[in-house]
């Protein structure tokens, strides 16, 4: 299973394993990482599960889809690496992923 | 306080339990649901759920484990059966009863039955549960023939769902248009050229006399002008009533809800309530009202734990929603009763446009379709008072994030 680090406002470290094919906001609300609150569910309708792709993985991930980016837009500190995680699926080529939770609160 | 007791373990239990915690609680909490599963997400069930291979765990929003970390006593397939105010005491069905200094309800809704002879057919499903919508699921893969009876978002997302598996779809509505209660006509008839477009045939205006059955485990959904709609499913999505019963009996003050202030707080100062199940009071707004949805859930949720641990804030969140149908996100910003004018932003088209709604010259609400960043930014200018001309919204040369800066 690929290994996810989240790291979340407080910078403490949650190093967890998610299965391939969830989100990455998924693999987060089930390792109860704090900040990714995700209360749409994933339906990228309301922007709490807002991360930052640490910059080692910006480029391997990816940009957000066209929903997603404008979901974003008024998001709290965008940043070029900001992403909803509950667009971003986990796959193999992920072991090793590290994102930083944004402030959703 | 010592022990906290809540009842009702949906989204708004969840958020109460995890903002007593994090607000200072570091007593015993209870948090007591009469199903069988955690606290789980309700609105894919209409959706992603139905529609694909989803596991059920994908809904729980926590694991198992969450629980025993946050020291929350988790008791699923359990049923209060009465609040014994005198006494501070919760009972249970499986005969515990359960001491408490502060309580919670957060009992939400259930379906609205169907109330026409033979609706007791086991052709007819409801979806308001993961219980529901799993044998909802199982009955549309055997389906061909679908009726949805409510034009409301639960009937047009699940009638889009059963399209998505190629089933011939009907949808009977009692209003002559679709979403009535809560859209405006020029949203309603955009939906309505969507699901036709789809193939789904629209009974608009009409209503559903009876459910016969017919020989082969099918039914006809009869229909008042007296005709017939065979149907291998039938799904009834006509409204939700608000699981009261437990506040009534224990004297504490309902109308069509349970009532509560702003501050999230019942007739008994011991006792709040939140989500589906209150009429409630948001600064925003000058009447109480009853709302179905996530947001209320969390925000008022989280407006009655602090009340629980004296701290109250009143209640002044901005509503939103949203609902999928087909390839249009619909999401909706602030509540549009009571508008006196609207103006469109965009042409109707999949595209994407929005519905701005004034009350005396003040934008009040915003309804997009597939305009996620104008709702965004619709919450923002709402939330923050931002004064918007109705000129201004109609003009989409005009930017409207200019006057968020500007504010």
């Amino acid at each position: 299973m690929p290994k996810v680090t989240y790291i979340d406002v407080d910078g403490t470290r949650y190093d967890c394993e998610v299965a391939s094919g969830l989100s990455v906001m998924e693999g987060a609300v089930n390792n109860g990482v704090p900040g990714i609150l995700a209360i749409c569910g994933g339906s990228c309708a309301c922007s709490t599960c807002h991360a930052y792709i640490d910059d080692a993985w910006a480029e391997r991930v990816g940009g957000p889809n066209d929903i997603e980016d404008a979901t974003l837009d008024l998001a709290n500190e965008r940043k070029p690496t900001s992403r909803l995680t509950c667009q971003v699926q986990i796959t193999d080529a992920m072991d090793g992923l590290v994102v930083h939770v944004a402030k959703n609160d | 306080m010592r022990r906290i007791v809540i009842i009702g373990a949906g989204q708004a239990g969840l958020q109460l339990a995890e903002s007593l915690r994090k607000g200072g609680h570091d007593g015993e909490l209870y948090l007591i649901g009469d199903e069988r599963w955690p606290p789980y997400q309700r609105p894919p069930l209409s959706k992603k759920y139905l529609a694909e291979d989803f596991a059920d765990a994908r809904l729980f929003f926590r694991p198992l484990e969450h629980y025993t970390r946050l020291n929350v006593d988790l008791r699923l397939a359990t049923r209060a059966t009465a609040i014994e105010r005198a006494a501070q005491r919760v009972a249970l069905a499986n005969g515990e009863s359960l001491g408490y200094d502060g309580l919670a309800l957060t009992t939400g809704t259930r379906v609205r039955p169907l109330p026409v002879p033979g609706a007791a057919h086991p052709a007819v499903h409801y979806l308001r549960g993961l219980d529901d919508a799993q044998a909802l699921k199982q009955r549309l893969a055997g389906a061909r023939r679908v009726v949805v009876i409510g034009g409301g978002f639960i009937g047009l997302e699940v009638a889009a769902t059963a399209r998505h598996a190629d089933c011939e779809v009907h949808v009977v509505e009692a209003l002559d248009r679709l979403m009535a209660r809560v859209m405006p006509p020029v949203v309603s008839d955009f939906f309505a050229t969507l699901h036709r477009a789809h193939g789904t045939q629209l009974h608009l205006g009409a209503q559903v006399a009876a459910i016969e059955p017919a020989a082969d485990g099918s039914v006809e959904v009869r229909l008042g002008d007296g005709s017939g709609l065979p149907a291998d499913l039938v799904v009834a999505g006509i409204g939700v009533l608000p699981n009261q019963e437990l506040a009534v009996a224990a004297g504490l003050a309902c109308d069509n809800g349970i009532v509560v202030d702003e501050y999230a707080r019942t007739s008994d100062p011991l006792i709040v309530a939140a989500g589906d199940c209150t009429v409630h009071r948001n600064l925003r707004y000058e009447l109480p009202h009853r709302l179905e949805s996530v947001q209320n859930a969390v925000d008022q949720a989280k407006v009655a734990a602090a009340s629980l641990l004296g701290q109250a804030q009143p209640y002044a969140d901005l509503p939103w929603f949203w609902s999928d149908q087909y390839e249009v996100k619909l999401q909706i910003a602030g509540l549009s009763a009571g508008h006196d004018s609207h103006v469109l932003r965009g042409e109707p088209s999949a595209a994407g446009f929005s519905v701005y709604y004034f009350r005396q010259g003040r934008l009040i609400a915003v309804d997009s379709l597939n305009r996620p960043a104008e709702h965004m930014l619709a919450r923002r200018l709402l939330s923050g008072g931002t004064h918007v001309l109705p000129a201004q919204a109609a003009d989409p040369a005009f930017d409207l994030k200019a006057l968020l800066v500007a504010t």
